[in-house]
């Protein structure tokens, strides 16, 4: 299933690479079509895959949920702050994109630790600061290991799990999962690329004007 | 005397032979290792370090100080092979995180990354050798 999926973003990716008209970014993830009923006609709409409730405790020992990203664009991933593989340079790359927007009010980040036993919330801060973060519109959230693990796979279609044949004990995808104001998955790229994340970049700067567009 | 005379030149001569071919084979390694160096710096170190030494925030330090890669030449091989855990400054700036520890590398693959890492990123401390490797990681803390 996960496969299926997964196999639906690489596809809608690529589209979106290839696609040089500055088209609307594509929904990823899983769709339905729905009958409702408008006006006494029936019409076929299209039900897509959005992030459930969630609940964390930030680097600050506040907590998180799906409310604090109502209305927001928001970028996601997966890490651990002990990792030394691929987390440094997702996270160099993440930072360029967080200087980019740093203080504008519509651009969220949203770092899962999945190291769950040692990925506190002090530890997480003690990070964050290294990292050269403050505030919290880059939140790193410490979670359950069934909340973290099941976004992950379910919402995000990031794999990541614990791996007792790891060096270190866990194994995660490096993507930066791309979400719109509703919660909408719409753009996924490889973290630690630096042309993904420039695509980012201007995916980013796309939503942004489909937002300044809608409000109109 | 004349044969006297020419013994010497030959002698000399060869000795500078002698010396020179040092010269340019130490010079030969010294790419050799660079470039290999570079290989495995990129493979193991850059994650952290970064492509051009800069390190990232105070999380990892960089490798552009070259007062600090001078005075701890002779640590490095220990630093690379048993990683390092404490506090250290760096231009001043102080760093605290968790270097890992790099067991799979051998002498050689140290020699090579030291060469490349202190010839890069504004450091320009010429060749270092797989002996000096040895003794240095004989000398560890
Ligand atoms: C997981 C991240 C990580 C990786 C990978 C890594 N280092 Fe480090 N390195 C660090 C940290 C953190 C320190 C600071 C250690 C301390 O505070 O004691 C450090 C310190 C150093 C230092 C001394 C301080 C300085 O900035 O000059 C050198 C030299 C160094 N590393 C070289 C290397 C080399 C060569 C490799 C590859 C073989 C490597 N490192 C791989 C994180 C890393």
């Amino acid at each position: 299933m996960n496969k299926i999926l997964f196999f639906t973003i690489a596809a809608a990716l690529i589209q979106s690479c290839t696609n040089k008209s500055d088209d609307r970014l594509p929904i990823l993830g899983s769709r339905e079509p729905v009958e409702k009923n408008v006006n006494g006609k029936t019409v076929v709409d299209t039900i897509y895959q959005t992030i459930p409730p969630f609940s964390y405790l930030n680097q600050d020992s506040i907590a998180v949920t799906d409310k604090d990203f109502d209305g927001k664009i928001y970028v996601s991933d997966f890490f651990f702050t002990s990792c030394t593989t691929i987390c440094p340079v997702m996270h160099r790359n993440m930072l360029n994109v967080y200087n980019k927007y740093k203080g504008n009010p519509k651009i969220k980040f949203l770092s899962h630790s999945i190291d769950i036993k040692y990925d506190l919330p002090s530890r997480l801060k003690k990070y964050a600061t290294k990292l050269g973060v403050e505030g919290n519109q880059w939140e790193f959230v410490h979670g359950s290991r069934d909340s973290i693990f099941g976004i992950a796979a379910k919402s995000y279609l990031v794999s990541a799990f614990e791996d007792s044949t790891d060096p270190q004990g866990l194994v995660h995808q490096g993507w930066f999962i791309l979400v719109d104001t509703k919660k909408h998955l719409r753009g996924a790229y490889d973290g630690t690329k630096e042309n993904q994340v420039k695509q980012l970049m201007l995916d980013i700067d796309k939503l942004l004007a489909e937002e300044a567009a809608n409000e109109k | 005397m004349r044969n006297r005379i020419i013994y010497t030149l030959l002698f000399l001569l060869s000795i500078s032979a002698v010396f020179h071919s040092c010269q340019n084979e130490e010079g030969i390694n010294y790419k050799r290792y660079y470039v290999n160096g570079k290989g495995i710096y990129e493979k193991n170190c850059q994650s952290c370090h970064g492509a051009d030494g800069k390190g990232l925030g105070t999380l990892y330090p960089p490798l552009t100080d070259s007062l600090y890669l001078k005075q701890n030449k002779n640590k490095l091989a220990c630093i690379i092979k048993n990683g390092q855990n404490e506090t250290i400054q760096i231009n001043n700036v102080p760093f605290d995180g968790n270097m890992p520890a790099n067991p799979n590398l051998a002498d050689i693959d140290i020699a090579q990354v030291i060469v490349y890492i202190t010839n890069s990123f504004g450091n320009k401390q010429g060749f270092y050798s797989d002996q000096q490797v040895l003794n240095d990681l004989n000398n560890c803390k």
